[in-house]
């Protein structure tokens, strides 16, 4: 997969919140093949020995960074928030959340192609948390955007892809742009879902951190989303609504039992 | 003087924000600073001033989804 002329060795993109310790983190990534892993950015007391250890833990993963605007409702703290963080993860890729709602955590789409706008004239590579709105979609690749990042269900649901046509569209709509579905994701099976669809990549973090097994469960999404992929890539039959036999019917034998002819 | 820090009101003595996250006895390092909603490259710490009531935001790498 290909983003911001940075070619990725994996589809898989993978959150870094939620894990039960560090070291299930660091092994849960290592077993998702994660090409890329998300971070964030938040309030360190005076005097604190400091957030340190995670960020050097995340570095030794040898994962791409990608920091994120978690928990930003307006444009200005959104665009802060991504300034703060290329200095201090020093990448210019940020993963723009602008949220509107605070219990559906839906994107604010109007602030967020502002802010879109505002951070690729400063040089930043935006991949954005959208919907799964054309219109949006459109006015965040004018804006600069050359990834777009649809949600599959609100944050931390796991409710898979629910608005699945809707997505399919979008897919269809933008050929020639990297499509990753972020957010919903409860299960290795709708990651593969995405990627059948011929969506390019999935981000997702929950589902693995809160499994019971969060390593195994990270390698059971890493499979997903390359069997998901190679089925794309295969060419999936196109379904029809009435059976047709799989075994040839040419030289069925006539045993004269009362058998359909 | 006192000010705001990660919204907790705060009083230093520090004039300016690179002086003021010493007192504090923050580490160097991976830290992003902002002051009254804007954005402080640590290159401008040393030379941003502070006043009466600011509000400085002292933010660090987290884990994120």
């Amino acid at each position: 997969m290909r983003l911001y002329d940075i070619q990725l060795p994996s589809r898989l993109m993978l959150g870094t919140a939620q894990y039960p310790s560090p070291s299930v983190l660091t092994e849960a990534i290592a077993a998702s093949g994660a090409a890329v892993v998300t971070v964030s950015l938040r309030r360190e007391a005076a005097g604190a020995p400091g957030a340190n250890g995670f960020w050097a833990l995340i570095r030794q993963t040898g994962a791409r960074i990608l920091p994120n605007t978690a928990g930003c409702h307006s444009v200005t703290e959104a665009v802060t928030t991504a300034r703060m963080a290329r200095e201090v993860f020093g990448t210019d890729w940020i993963k723009l959340e602008v949220i509107g709602h605070a219990d559906t955590l839906q994107p604010d789409p109007f602030a967020l192609v502002e802010a879109a706008r505002i951070l690729t004239a400063e040089g930043f590579a935006v991949l954005p948390y959208t919907t799964e709105d054309l219109i949006v979609g459109e006015r965040l690749l004018e804006a600069g955007c050359r990834v777009l990042m649809p949600w599959g269900a609100p944050i931390g649901t796991g409710r898979g892809l629910r608005h699945a046509e809707a997505l399919a569209t979008m897919r269809q709509h933008f050929k020639d742009v990297p499509l990753i579905v972020d957010a919903g994701l409860g299960a290795p099976s709708q990651a593969a879902q995405a990627m059948e669809m011929g969506f390019d990549g999935v981000l997702l973090n929950t589902a693995v951190a809160r499994a019971g097994d969060p390593v195994a469960m990270a390698r059971a999404f890493g499979l997903a989303v390359a069997a998901g992929r190679l089925a794309h890539e295969a060419g999936l039959m196109p379904p029809r609504d009435m059976a047709a036999p799989s075994t040839p019917v040419l030289g069925l034998a006539d045993l004269g039992l009362g058998g359909l002819p | 003087m006192r000010l705001d820090l990660n919204g907790t009101p705060t009083e230093i003595t520090a004039t300016t924000l690179a002086e003021a996250l010493t007192d504090l006895g923050y580490q160097t390092g991976a830290l992003a600073t902002a002051l009254n909603g804007r954005f402080v490259p640590a290159a401008e710490r040393a030379a941003t001033p502070l006043r009466e009531g600011d509000r400085i935001e002292v933010l660090a790498p987290m884990q994120g989804g």
